[in-house]
């Protein structure tokens, strides 16, 4: 009898869960604008911060009157880093909560499940991946916001070449991040008069790299070496790059600009360089620099409302929410191709990334001025000048 | 005798080709008609997937690797190969046969946690394969996947997919109550009550297993590349190891050994995410909450205890 009873309690329970779920929960919203992020999973280190910008910075527009006179609702749903789950929250936000437009998809294989539903449904969306191949070739309606790491590579090469570096030796992890720019920094070598003298690899949880850079060490005319990778693999790199005591420059990837970086590989950390959004320096950026007051802004708003130091990750949301609404009141409308060409038409637009300069053949619209290279030394990040 | 056991079982197919044709007219649009399709496609692996784990007796945390070659097989032939997609299909389903052959041989020889862990590297290698192997799979970030073109005609649309879906599940639940039913089914049962005795009455215990086994992981390859194909894309999640306790947990979750269990327990834990996203931060702790509630009450999986409780209620014994 009692189990009946507590089966009929379950029943009772699923069913108001059911119904609950059944309605749509908010008010009436005039634009909506939809996300799908990773907020959980593998990749929540870039869906976490996104998600707390997004949030924040649609109730501080909606306290100021909204968009177009309009408030803004903000739905976003948590794929965990799954591509399979992106692709149907993104038909949901489609064709169930009818979004004017997305901010979203933190990665690469997430945002690239979702182009064709939005390419069809003819909706603007920005994300936030970092591969070229999202916006190359460009597509209608999507758009990107973080540098690629194709322009990271540039960006190496281009401070190399200023010190007369020419023979370098690679070091990648393999991991989606490290093997997509280990591939475009080959590509572009070639155009800088770089030399790729030893190319190693590592896998995702190596603990010991020293086997792979003693070969790097051996090789002819060494003058420098490129660490494309992120998470904890790049620190054990530096590392053991000190201890076999190699005296060539160490050049790491904008995928380990945060400050975990700089305390997982200690003193080792010193003198090595990495482009990075000027996010990072921004108290250090010189006054006169035109972009110092919108990263200091959004630095110290994500900072005083989440308590949680500012990572540039949560800075392409930023960029993406504030291209759309700008493209949005130019338009004067939320009609998907209005708002698309305006976003193309996007001039001079200052983000934390960089300068926003977008055409129809760019849907990305940052050059390498966009980057900064960085020094480590003392501890905390420096401008190369 | 005969008629008590086969009357559900023909009523059941019934009930779900019923379910399958009628349900698109309630379907307001086609985020619903997705979330069903998905149900379907994991239906699919989980029907097979029960095979080996409910009637055979054998556990196997490997299946998404069958998953993926199914999926990568019709993204990576087409795009590398010019082979047509229809092929790849046929060439997948050939391939992932084989290799379950060829690797349940040695690996089911094994029992409990041992055939678990595996089952497991197996998994594992196979996601290894597809993440590295750039070149070909477009390493962790994924493919897109050429459409599916039969006769001349592209095959695409959400309805189109719904109804080769619709078709695939209700194949495959025939040909898999066919097979419980016949005399393979009833040594796999005898299998999985006790092996000593199913040898002693004189069943071929080794290749029993291994048949079941070969037949689960076509399921899943299939699975795999219906899911691409209506997609568009792959990534190597489907080939994870997450993936593959997904399909075990709604095995348990509906019912081990009832076919229709686990395409209940696919359904639910299918849709359920869905529904639980406007509690937000609380989605994840609800879903386990719902879960351990029906593994609490629900013992034998929600179908079988749910008809237990049912037949009981009507004052008959029975089974589902």
């Amino acid at each position: 009898m009692f189990r009946k009873r507590s089966l009929m309690a379950l029943f009772a329970a699923v069913a108001a869960l059911a119904v609950t779920a059944g309605g749509p929960g908010a008010a009436w919203a005039e634009i909506k604008i939809g996300s799908v992020l990773s907020v959980t999973g593998p990749a929540s280190f870039l869906g976490d911060p996104e998600d707390k910008t997004l949030k924040m910075y649609v109730d501080k527009i909606n306290a100021g009157g909204g968009v177009l006179g309009e408030k803004l609702e903000l739905v976003i749903y948590d794929d965990g880093g799954d591509a399979k789950k992106a692709r149907t929250f993104a038909t949901r936000l489609i064709e169930e909560d009818e979004v004017v437009a997305m901010v979203g998809g933190s990665t690469t294989g997430t945002t690239m499940a979702m182009v064709p539903l939005f390419e069809e449904a003819e909706i603007p969306f920005i994300s936030l991946g970092g591969a070229v191949v999202i916006i190359d070739p460009v597509k209608d309606f999507v758009f990107k916001t973080p540098h690629t790491d194709r322009m990271a590579c540039e960006k190496i090469f281009e401070d190399m070449k200023a010190r007369g570096i020419s023979k370098i030796g690679m070091i990648s992890g393999t991991g989606g991040f490290g093997k997509s720019m280990r591939g475009q920094c080959l590509d572009v070598a070639g155009g800088y008069g770089i030399e790729v003298v030893a190319d190693e690899t590592y896998g995702p949880k190596d603990s010991d790299m020293t086997p792979q850079l003693t070969n790097i060490k051996n090789a002819d005319g060494l003058q420098a070496v490129v660490n494309p990778g992120f998470g904890q693999g790049p620190a054990i790199v530096t590392r053991n790059y000190a201890q076999l005591g190699i005296s060539q420059p160490l050049y790491q990837s904008h995928g380990v600009a945060s400050k975990s970086f700089i305390e997982l590989a200690g003193e080792t950390a010193e003198g090595v360089r990495l482009p990075a959004a000027a996010l990072l320096v921004a108290d250090k950026l010189p006054d006169s620099d035109p972009q110092k007051k919108v990263v200091t802004d959004y630095k110290a708003a994500f900072e005083a409302k989440w308590n949680q130091p500012v990572s540039t990750f949560g800075g392409h949301a930023y960029d993406g929410l504030f291209l759309l609404i700008e493209a949005m009141k130019r338009a004067g409308s939320t009609d998907g191709k209005a708002v698309r060409d305006e976003l193309r038409k996007t001039k001079d637009f200052m983000g934390t990334a960089g300068l926003v300069n977008m055409s129809a053949e760019d849907h990305l619209g940052l050059d390498l001025s966009a980057f900064r290279m960085l020094e480590i030394r003392k501890g905390d990040w420096a401008l190369v000048e | 005798m005969l008629a008590r056991l086969k009357g559900p079982r023909r009523g059941g197919l019934l009930v779900l080709a019923l379910v399958i044709a009628l349900l698109p007219l309630v379907l307001p649009n086609r985020f619903y008609f997705d979330v069903a399709i998905l149900i379907g496609i994991n239906a699919i692996a989980v029907v097979g997937l029960n095979l080996l784990i409910g009637y055979a007796g054998q556990i196997s945390l490997g299946h998404a690797g069958f998953y993926g070659i199914g999926a990568y097989a019709v993204a990576v032939l087409p795009a590398e190969l010019g082979i047509p997609s229809w092929l790849a299909f046929l060439i997948g389903v050939a391939f992932v046969a084989l290799l379950a052959f060829v690797v349940g041989r040695p690996i089911l020889r094994l029992k409990g946690h041992y055939l678990a862990v595996a089952t497991l590297g197996m998994g594992i290698l196979i996601f290894m394969v597809v993440t590295n192997e750039s070149q070909w799979t477009g390493g962790p970030d994924g493919m897109p996947v050429a459409r599916l073109t039969l006769f001349g005609f592209r095959v695409s649309g959400v309805q189109t997919w719904y109804w080769i879906t619709g078709a695939a599940l209700l194949l495959g639940v025939w040909f898999a109550l066919n097979l419980i039913d016949s005399p393979s089914g009833r040594a796999l049962r005898a299998l999985h009550d006790s092996e000593v005795a199913a040898q002693v009455a004189g069943i071929d215990v080794a290749s029993y297993k291994l048949f079941a086994f070969v037949v689960s992981a076509i399921y899943a390859c299939v699975a795999g590349s219906i899911s691409a194909f209506y997609t568009g894309f792959v990534t190597p999640d489907g080939a994870g190891f997450l993936h593959s306790i997904e399909m075990v947990s709604m095995v348990v979750l509906g019912g081990m050994a009832s076919t229709f269990g686990g395409i209940v327990g696919a359904a639910l834990l299918t849709a359920l995410p869905q529904f639980l996203t406007v509690f937000q931060e609380y989605e994840h702790a609800l879903l386990g909450l719902v879960i351990m509630l029906c593994m609490i009450f629900l013992r034998r999986g929600i179908l079988p205890s749910l008809a237990a409780v049912l037949l009981r209620g009507a004052g008959q014994g029975g089974r589902a």
